[in-house]
């Protein structure tokens, strides 16, 4: 048998084996400091390809810390220092000769609050491909933005007004305005920091069932502060507490049968 | 964990399905070892009582199928608790079963009160009757204590129900063959035989469930079942 013939036959537990053994980022021994303050403590992790991983944990434990170290959101804020290494594709995001803008494009972000510029749905969409370089003619940008936000399930909403402003869009299409708007340049990972958490339960709906679909040609990296969200969304949870990894496997053992007391008592709602 | 959670109104309800198990299990022990007298006695009295009584079990059971569906509404419960809330239908719905046995014990004494005493059958079963009782008691200890190692040992002490019923299936079978007038009550010694040894899986069942809810871990060891009455097959020369 071909090998290429014994890879489409993998049963989908195989690949998911042969998934979380290569993982697409690889976090080794990585330390933040706010100042004087450390935030996160040797946290090492692997990220699976093409699986959503979700980060959990009370307020301050550095969660969200470890999500903007990866594509390093925190190299804007003064006082963060990181050390350690961060692996994406074989290399080093923290090394010196790292273009970082070409590592965000690589490593798009949604964030809690829905944030589109202040330009139309259109243009919103086009940003990206257009200053990255994408799509260079109209018509390819025109492409590049309808496949961007047909993939973020809203093009059906907004077909006919891709002209109005991205903020006259309700708060569950503007987060999936976001969204499109980071795939439109071609991410490998999209980081997601409570992406649901200024929605209604019919918007996060949608965005939970997008995640679902999304991650068949991205890998996700989501924080969110709903236990039942990350049971339902993810394939992998990763519990922080205090700047500590504290426990990281399949999500369906973390939910039943995590290891750790101090997962039990954060997931069980002892600790908060 | 003897930690409390946030939210201290889940601690009630976790201690309610707890305690209603508790109820349920320890109505079911005294329906087993009424059923049991009311046989031994001929007391159809008692085995009237026993029949009315099952009804709380059912009720019971119902209590705790309703407490944990909206337990598992309102709290989406994870880990421990989460397993401590699944299993509890499970275990009510084992010791349900087992009320039910012990009603159609007394069920049957009511016939039985009215021919011969066949040998010593009915203090056999009754000595049945006691050990699943105590497997049953002990199993809610291990139950209330979170034991598993206590729960698998009872699981184990079921392979002597399991023998006791083997040698009273013979025995029945033995007098059937001696005496055709006997057939009538033998058969339904050995129905409340059957009962009892059910009973015993049942608990087992339980053993199982307590198992899980403790360790998150199913259980997947095959059980050595001595429940030999099933290829059991006596001569008819035999008895001679």
């Amino acid at each position: 048998m071909p090998a290429y013939a014994l890879h489409e036959t993998m049963p989908s537990a195989a690949m998911d084996m042969k998934a979380a053994n290569e993982p697409l980022i690889a976090a080794r021994n990585v330390d933040v400091f706010y100042g004087d303050k450390q935030a996160l403590f040797d946290v090492s992790l692997d990220i699976p390809v093409n699986q959503v991983t979700s980060l959990i944990g009370p307020s301050g434990c550095g969660k969200t810390t470890f999500l903007r170290c990866l594509n390093r959101m925190n190299d804007l804020i003064d006082i963060c220092r990181v050390t350690g290494d961060i692996i994406l594709g074989g290399k080093n995001i923290y090394d010196p000769d790292v273009d970082v803008v070409a590592l965000r494009a690589q490593v798009g972000m949604v964030f809690q609050k829905p944030n589109p510029f202040p330009k139309s749905i259109f243009e919103n969409v086009a940003y990206g491909p257009r200053i990255n370089r994408l799509a260079i003619s109209k018509t390819e940008l025109k492409e590049v933005v309808e496949r961007s936000l047909a993939q973020a399930g809203l093009l059906d909403e907004v077909h006919d007004r891709l002209e109005a402003p991205g903020t006259s869009l309700s708060g569950g299409q503007q987060q999936r305005l976001c969204i499109a708007r980071a795939i439109a340049v071609e991410p490998k990972v999209i980081l997601m920091d409570e992406p649901c958490s200024a929605l209604d339960p019919i918007a996060t709906a949608r965005i939970e069932e997008l995640i679902d679909t999304l991650r068949e040609k991205y890998t996700i990296i989501i924080v969110t502060h709903s236990m039942q969200q990350a049971a339902r969304v993810s394939q992998q949870t990763a519990f922080f507490h205090l700047g500590n990894l504290v426990e990281y496997g399949a999500t369906e053992t973390i939910f039943t049968a995590p290891t750790d007391e101090r997962t039990e008592s954060y997931i069980t709602g002892r600790i908060g | 964990m003897d930690q409390e959670h946030i939210v201290k109104s889940f601690d009630e309800d976790l201690n309610n399905i707890e305690s209603l198990i508790i109820e349920m299990g320890g109505f079911v022990e005294k329906q087993i070892a009424e059923a049991a007298t009311a046989l031994s006695r001929r007391d159809t009295e008692l085995a009237d009582t026993v029949i009315a009584a099952d009804k709380r079990i059912d009720a019971l059971e119902a209590d705790i199928d309703v407490t944990v569906v909206r337990i598992l509404a309102q709290r989406q419960p994870m880990a421990q608790d989460l397993r401590a809330v699944v299993v509890a239908p499970k275990i009510a719905s084992n010791l349900e079963r087992i009320g039910d046995y012990a009603k159609n014990i007394a069920k049957r004494t009511s016939v039985l009160a009215k021919t011969q005493p066949i040998g010593s059958s009915a203090a056999t079963i009754k000595r049945m009757c006691i050990m699943v009782q105590d497997m049953v008691k002990d199993m809610l200890d291990a139950y209330v204590t979170r034991n598993a190692v206590m729960a698998d040992d009872v699981r184990q002490r079921d392979e002597e129900v399991d023998q006791m019923h083997n040698t009273l299936f013979r025995e029945l079978l033995t007098y059937m063959m001696e005496d055709p007038r006997s057939i009538s009550p033998c058969m339904h010694l050995l129905f409340i035989a059957k009962n009892v040894e059910r009973m015993g899986d049942h608990t087992t069942s339980i053993a199982e469930q307590v198992h899980y809810m403790v360790s998150g871990e199913f259980f997947d060891e095959e059980r050595t079942k001595k429940d030999t009455t099933s290829t059991t097959f006596i001569e008819p020369d035999a008895s001679e």
